[in-house]
């Protein structure tokens, strides 16, 4: 129904999305007489667009503060008196931009206090790396060092690189610790017993005045591996932000009717079991609810995947997604928002999760692979050096440096930087990952379960028709269709455009509008509505007195470059499904329009998810693609699975990976990223394990001295990020054809 | 040896400076925003707050 986004409101720049104003009233806050509210503004892009938006806040009465962070698209207002919170929206939206209430609830508060503690502890390895360094390098030059001299830049040297270790060293420390508990293996728990045997061995060596201390690699140690740990915690806590922004603009608040009929807004949040509710029309059901009065046509694309409504009547049990289309409506709610979900989806979302979490990731296998043979080589090397005559403490050192040199830390990098350079090409796109893991999954998947409504298709129903009707039917029929919400008028009027409205329209919820235009009655809706003999199909009819009934053909687009997605998956050796909940006629339309092969259609939450398992039974790797509430168990249930950015809440939390726009291409994207991740993945690990078997020996030998280990940690970490970056560069396959 | 007595601290305390340093700047808000400062640089109303 919306026109068009228009350009950037500023005229520098175009904007980013638009949305509906809705009424912030339930999120202001108020301390010490001052109220203030958090909006996100869509559609603001640059300077033009920041000094309009403070400027046309700050105007208004009583606002004391109006500033709006561009990085995160989010306005602070706070102001005094009786200012409405409605005007404020109503004054950003008038100068044209998208905005809605930002709930502070949804602030990944654990996310971003777990990035400031990696940080600062990036921070201070960063420092005492450095610090620890230039106390090293007279030991590593300095030949002709006075012995006294060597010892007082060694207890110097440990005088940085304990107290850093043990705030740096914290996150793998903790880690480690858990991991053992539960009696896994990661690479923390090497990354620990490098670190903490390192630092004992110098230690010792300090105490006695031996040859080598390794304070300088310890430290390094952690600052390097700190590095890809913050990297990976900020791309996750971004994508986390972004993909919740696409949530908020949907419907968060609900009208509560008080016992004595007043009607209030609330967060769906604050809705309790019971508590009656006002649905306007055109308005999304937050929670279950039960019908109490109204009749009215329910839109439940989003629950069932059906494209036709279904009435409404008193009594019936709607489910939270589902929007109301002809009237306003009462209903009494079911259950809280939270927990607003049909019970069986919420116990495959349950076994979903928990087959997700028992997911071995690569690193994980190879630290499985890579921690008994490292250890078992360093207690070797302890043996032989003792039988060889060598001294416990000589025999210990041997040992300890063949822990430290063949440090995880190219190991530890190997995967998570490739995940973190995926990713964030990834978010480039708008494709927002969920977890690291879920790109090591996106890339073993060998066949892919579409949904249709709302996945394959664009969920918007298209007069499909148009050729044959004549303009001037439409123009008239538009006349009525603007004042409905039922799907179909709006994909006329979106044809039609805007302009005028009949007089003395009234809705007949199920049937159809009626009005008048110049003087004539005129109707819109069901065949027998206006008598006429129905077509069966997605249809409305149009009559006007003395004029023959005319019809009005629809279809469920599919997305504009579905058939291009579809073939491309296909090449890359994939296997395309489609599964849906609406009817046979139309789900066989959009298979034959998007070349799919395989479709079902009125497929039931659970058979979806029961697709999917019988699937993976057989040894496929699932990639479910799908936005309903009916498609969450199977989102849950896949191997991988991707959801849209107008999907249900369910729904895209229980997918690997979100993307934002109308286009399908992002799920080829995807899969195409993961691949290369994957093999860049398993280049690393490869590197990692060359160099280990180049410096075993070295270290075996007893030769490895402070500076060779410096430099070999270095350079294998180098190594296997230069190789990780390669991700961002075109692949080869995209420059042919290019000169 | 005698120039350690003078350098080490020195060159401590200079990176403890620079720790102290970045972690003002976290703490006070200067990475909150990147895109909004550099458009409000070029800003020319005068905004008190």
């Amino acid at each position: 129904m919306n026109a068009t986004a228009p350009a950037c409101p500023s005229g520098l720049s175009p904007p980013s999305a638009s949305s509906v104003a809705q009424d912030p009233t339930t999120f202001v806050l108020m301390k010490d007489g001052v109220k203030s509210l958090d909006l996100v503004i869509k559609g603001a892009s640059c300077g033009g667009c920041l000094s309009k938006v403070e400027n046309g806040v700050s105007r208004l009465p009583g606002v004391r503060v109006a500033r709006l962070n561009l990085s995160t698209a989010r306005l602070r207002v706070e102001w005094e008196g009786q200012l409405k919170p409605r005007a404020i929206v109503e004054a950003i939206a008038g100068l044209g931009y998208g905005v809605t209430a930002f709930d502070p609830g949804k602030i990944d508060a654990e996310g971003v206090r777990a990035e400031r503690r990696l940080l600062t502890a990036l921070a201070v390895a960063g420092v005492g790396t450095a610090a620890v360094m230039f106390l090293s390098e007279p030991l590593w030059f300095g030949s002709d060092l006075p012995d006294e001299a060597r010892n007082v830049l060694r207890w110097l040297s440990a005088a940085v690189a304990l107290p850093v270790t043990l705030v740096s060293g914290r996150p793998f420390f903790l880690s480690a610790i858990s991991s053992i508990r539960r009696r896994r293996l990661n690479m923390d728990v090497p990354v620990s017993l490098a670190v903490i045997l390192a630092l004992a061995l110098s230690l010792y060596e300090t105490i006695t005045g031996g040859r080598h201390a390794f304070f300088d690699a310890a430290v390094m140690l952690l600052f390097f591996l700190l590095i890809g740990r913050v990297l990976d915690a900020r791309l996750r806590r971004r994508a986390y932000a972004a993909a919740n922004e696409l949530a908020s603009l949907q419907t968060a608040t609900a009208t509560r009717l008080g016992p004595n009929g007043r009607a209030e807004a609330v967060r769906a949040a604050d809705i309790r079991p019971g508590d009656m509710l006002l649905v306007a029309a055109g308005e999304r059901l937050v929670v279950d609810a039960e019908v109490v009065s109204g009749e009215s046509e329910a839109d439940l694309r989003l629950v069932t995947g059906e494209v036709e409504p279904a009435p409404t009547h008193a009594g019936r049990t709607l489910h939270a997604g589902a929007v109301s289309l002809s009237a306003p409506i009462r209903v009494r709610a079911l259950a809280a928002a939270n927990d607003s979900l049909m019970a069986d989806i919420a116990r495959l979302l349950e076994a979903g999760e928990q087959k997700k979490s028992s997911y071995r990731r690569l690193a994980d296998k190879a630290a499985e692979l890579y921690v008994p043979q490292v250890h078992a080589t360093a207690a070797l090397g302890f043996v032989g050096w003792l039988i060889f005559g060598a001294s416990a403490a000589q025999a210990a050192y041997v040992a300890v440096t063949v822990l430290i040199i063949t440090c995880p830390c190219a190991l530890a990098l190997a995967a998570p930087l490739v995940q973190v350079v995926a990713a964030g090409k990834l978010f480039r796109e708008g494709i927002y990952l969920s977890s690291g893991d879920a790109l090591e999954r996106l890339a073993a998947v060998d066949h892919v379960v579409l949904d249709k409504t709302g996945t394959l298709t664009l969920g918007d129903p298209v007069l499909h028709n148009m050729s044959e009707t004549a303009r001037g039917a439409l123009d008239k029929a538009a006349k009525l269709a603007r004042t409905s919400h039922h799907p179909f008028s709006r994909a006329l009027v979106k044809v039609a455009g805007a302009g005028p409205v009949a007089e003395d329209v009234r809705e007949l919820p199920g049937r159809g509008v009626t009005g008048m235009i110049g003087g004539l009655s005129a109707r819109l809706g069901s065949a027998s509505f206006v008598g006429a003999q129905a077509g069966g199909g997605s249809e409305i009819w149009f009559a006007m007195d003395g004029a023959p009934p005319v019809v009005f053909y629809f279809d469920d687009a599919i997305r504009p470059d579905a058939v291009e997605t579809i073939a491309k998956l296909k090449a890359m050796g994939m296997e395309v499904e489609l599964l849906s909940g609406d009817g046979e006629e139309r789900v066989a339309r959009a298979a034959t329009a998007a070349d799919i092969v395989q479709w079902r259609a009125g497929v039931t939450p659970q058979a979806k998810a029961r697709r999917i398992m019988q699937l993976e039974a057989d040894g496929k790797k699932i990639l479910m693609v799908g936005d309903g509430l009916n498609d969450a168990g199977a989102l849950a249930g896949a191997h991988a699975s991707i959801a849209p950015g107008g999907a249900v809440d369910v729904s895209r939390l229980a997918s690997d990976c979100v993307f934002s726009g109308d286009s399908l291409r992002a799920i080829a994207q995807v899969v195409a990223i993961a691949r290369t991740a994957r093999i860049r993945m398993r280049e690393n690990f490869a590197l990692a394990s060359l160099y280990n078997v180049v410096v075993i020996p070295v270290a075996l030998a007893g030769w490895v001295t402070p500076l060779i280990a410096a430099i070999a940690m270095s350079a294998s970490s180098a190594v296997v990020t230069l190789n990780a970056l390669r991700l961002t560069a075109p692949r080869p396959s995209g420059k042919r054809g290019v000169t | 040896m005698n120039a350690f007595i003078f350098m080490l601290p020195a060159a401590i305390g200079l990176a403890l400076a620079g720790l102290a340093a970045l972690s003002w700047a976290m703490k006070s808000g200067q990475f909150d925003d990147p895109k909004g400062a550099a458009a409000r640089i070029l800003d020319e109303t005068d905004h008190p707050s």
